[in-house]
């Protein structure tokens, strides 16, 4: 079905999976095409397979979501797991308890996977180093989201049919956004042509050297683009006055039909969500024809199966699929 | 009891000495440095060859944690890792909990270290009551107290007119301001160098101007009222560059460099650990620019001391979340073995000149009469082995405390004795022949 790229090789090197940048080119592409076989689990009448039957996978949201946990609990009932949600706010971690002992205290109870989303950054990286159940990062801090990469990547190559060599624009406040930091890893480890766009107070330093072009106009981003992805102004954060207001950063910012028309005809927009409408997004294009925003959605699930299967599945389920 | 320290290298730059000296103690003072000098009933302690006696080594920036905080640090752990390090004195600066800006915490903790008899504490008083920046510290009793030096550290003094008042106030007395440089508002709620490893990995940035613009303003104001102000734990190339341009102004302002400023980067923050707390402290690591900078101030004369900023915290305060974790390091321990491995057996100074960063300077910036081997000056002595290989072993700190990037390091370079008063208060056993300094 792709062609242009197949991975050489059936399984990650690691027990986590923490981000993308500790993944090979070659890796994400085993991720990408398994999601592929995933995909069609989801198509059949009974949507399950014994793959991680007997698996134990816990869930544990320190922050607010709706799609990104959602779409790993079905992901996880899709192959079988044993699946248990833990937020924050129900948890010990209100009484006062620590990262860590929360998580050791899980740990006792022998999970296989731990997904974790957490506001800060390296959490996930604290808790692999002192966990022997793998950790899926769901998404932490300012740093990575790899999952929603990867189901980025996933939509694209659905509509394109290839990474290498598309424009991709990324536009929004990069500052904040864990999923530009994962999507500026994944993107260019598979050859495309990464643009970003924002206010230069929200401009990552030294984001340059992670080999994309950056600019303060959207237009010049968005000329000849194939594909044109919008990242949520984080209105919680807008104490810093990066920007004078939503109105203005709308003006210079927000995505519109008039802009969207310097981008190639086939262009696709993607949004990781949840949206600003009037923001960072007019309604027309998030509801427009090129928009791609809830395939996205529906493409996480087999995605985030994938990632599932290769870390607590393993080869001797191979056939259970 | 008099002792003659016999036949070794002596490197005193406050007697301009350099060269193979006899020393001779008798009690707690020094009664004459000189060649071939006569026993004259003094024990006899021939200096094993390959040992170097300097003056006492001098850390003019620690934080022991007591009163309030002895989970981390107290004076007596802090004075015993202090010694342990080769530092015959420390200055302890006042963010204790209560903060040191009245004179019954600076006696507590002078009662404290004198309890200890290890090395010499010197606290630093508060510039403002409670540090907030708000009302002068009551800074004559302080330092008739025992305080040698007035800081609001762990931030900086909070405005340009206090700053002013309290530099103006201090010059009374001929005391430092001793000045934690940074903007807070530019340094917001970051926790890492403001640059690229800090935004790859998500964490928020303090850029190296928030130091500097801080810098800047304090040498205006000590231009202005012609009283001496310190920058403390330096570590922006602009920082550096605001000094020597003061000095070459002849504004009295001084700086101190940390070891793990002159040695780390960020990229520290990335690898080979990534998120390690041990490479959190404030200011942060910052860039190969900025380190190769604070080795051309060390370098050039424009650093005046070598100070650790000796920062403890307790193994579960810094097991956590990278933003979660408090910042800072221990540094008593690892100082002298980095400064010989990362300066002197490189070549980029010589050992005299080290010895004026670590002792002389110091001594001198907080006008306390130490940081010399003067004849009838008090026996602080530090015994150095430069060749000797140390492998930095955490476990085995006299500190309470752990967080040392450092730990695992093989460096060339080590403490064999520390005396104080003429007594010897720590021998290294690994350093092979220091047994006859006991």
């Amino acid at each position: 079905m792709i062609t242009q790229q197949v991975a050489p090789i059936s399984k990650l090197r690691h027990k986590d999976l923490l981000g993308i940048s500790d993944l090979t080119r070659d890796e994400i592409l085993l991720i990408l095409e398994t999601a592929e076989a995933m995909r069609e689990i989801g198509e059949r009448p009974i949507k399950k397979v014994p793959a991680l039957r007997g698996k134990t996978v816990v869930n544990l949201f320190f922050e607010a979501s709706t799609r990104t946990r959602t779409s790993f609990e079905i992901a996880e009932k899709r192959l079988s797991a044993d699946t248990l949600n833990i937020a924050a706010g129900t948890s010990s971690v209100v009484k006062g308890e620590t990262l860590v002992d929360t998580a050791l205290n899980l740990e006792a109870m022998a999970p296989d996977m731990i997904v974790v989303r957490h506001a800060y950054s390296g959490a996930c990286h604290l808790l692999s180093r002192i966990c022997r159940a793998g950790i899926i990062n769901a998404g932490d801090g300012m740093h990575e989201h790899p999952t929603q990469a990867l189901l980025d990547a996933f939509t694209i190559r659905e509509h394109k049919k290839r990474i290498a060599g598309l424009k991709v624009a990324i536009i929004g406040d990069l500052l904040h956004s864990r999923v530009l930091r994962s999507n500026v890893q994944l993107l260019t480890k598979l050859g495309a042509e990464v643009w970003v766009s924002g206010p230069p107070t929200l401009m990552p330093p030294g984001i340059e050297r992670e080999g994309v072009r950056t600019t303060t106009s959207v237009d010049e981003a968005v000329e000849g683009a194939d594909v044109v992805m919008l990242l949520r102004v984080q209105l919680e954060r807008m104490q810093g006055s990066f920007f004078p207001s939503l109105r203005e950063y709308f003006t210079v910012f927000g995505m519109t039909r008039e802009r969207l028309r310097r981008a190639k005809q086939d262009v696709i927009i993607m949004h990781p969500g949840p949206m600003n409408r009037g923001v960072e997004i007019d309604s027309e294009v998030a509801d427009g024809p090129y928009s791609v925003i809830l395939e996205q959605v529906a493409n996480g699930v087999a995605v985030r199966m994938a990632v599932l299967y290769l870390l607590a599945g393993g080869a001797e389920h191979e056939t259970a699929v | 009891m008099k002792r003659l320290f016999k036949g070794g290298r002596v490197v005193d730059p406050a007697n301009g000495r350099d060269g193979t000296f006899d020393v001779l103690i008798d009690g707690d003072r020094i009664v004459r440095v000189g060649k071939d000098l006569p026993a004259d009933g003094a024990h006899v302690v021939a200096v094993p060859a390959g040992f170097v006696v300097t003056p006492g080594l001098f850390d003019m920036h620690v934080h022991l944690r007591e009163p309030g905080q002895e989970h981390k640090e107290t004076v007596a752990t802090g004075a015993a890792a202090a010694v342990a390090g080769g530092f015959t004195a420390v200055a302890c600066m006042p963010n204790t909990s209560p903060i040191n800006d009245n004179a019954g915490v600076t006696e507590y903790i002078l009662q404290k270290a004198a309890h200890a008899g290890l090395a010499r504490v010197y606290p630093i008083g508060a510039v403002s009551k409670e540090s907030k920046g708000e009302q002068l510290a009551d800074i004559a009793e302080l330092r008739a107290a025992g305080c040698v030096g007035i800081s609001d550290d762990g931030y900086p003094v909070k405005t340009a007119l206090l700053m002013r008042r309290a530099l103006e106030y201090a010059g009374m007395f001929n005391m430092p301001v001793l000045e934690h440089c940074e903007d807070p508002s530019l340094k917001g709620d970051g926790v890492a160098h403001e640059g690229y490893h800090a935004s790859t990995l998500g964490l928020r940035g303090i850029p190296g101007i928030a130091e500097s613009i801080m810098v800047q303003r304090d040498i205006a104001l000590a231009e202005m009222t012609g009283a001496a102000v310190h920058v403390c734990h330096m570590s922006a190339a602009t920082s550096l560059r605001a000094v020597r341009e003061g000095k070459a102004y002849g504004v009295r302002v001084t700086c101190e460099v940390a070891p793990h400023h002159f040695t780390l980067t960020d990229e520290s923050l990335a690898t080979p650990v990534s998120y390690d707390t041990n490479m959190k402290m404030n200011p942060p690591l910052r860039s190969a620019v900025d380190r190769d900078d604070m080795l051309k101030g060390i370098v050039d004369g424009t650093v005046d001391a070598i100070a650790t900023d000796h920062a403890p915290h307790h193994y579960d305060e810094k097991k956590r979340e990278f933003d979660l974790a408090p910042f800072g390091i221990v540094g008593l321990e690892t100082c002298v073995s980095i400064c010989f491995d990362r300066l002197v057996h490189p070549g980029l100074i010589r050992l005299s000149r080290l010895v004026e960063l670590l002792s002389t300077n110091p001594a001198r910036i907080l006008n306390v009469a130490a940081g010399s081997l003067s004849d009838g000056a008090i026996a602080d002595i530090t015994v150095l082995a430069p060749d000797m290989t140390v492998t930095v072993d955490a476990a085995r700190f006299r500190s309470k405390s752990r967080n040392t990037p450092f730990d695992g390091w093989q460096l060339k370079g080590g403490v064999a004795a520390t005396i104080v008063g003429g007594r010897t208060v720590y021998v290294n056993e690994h350093a092979s022949g220091a047994d006859i300094l006991r």
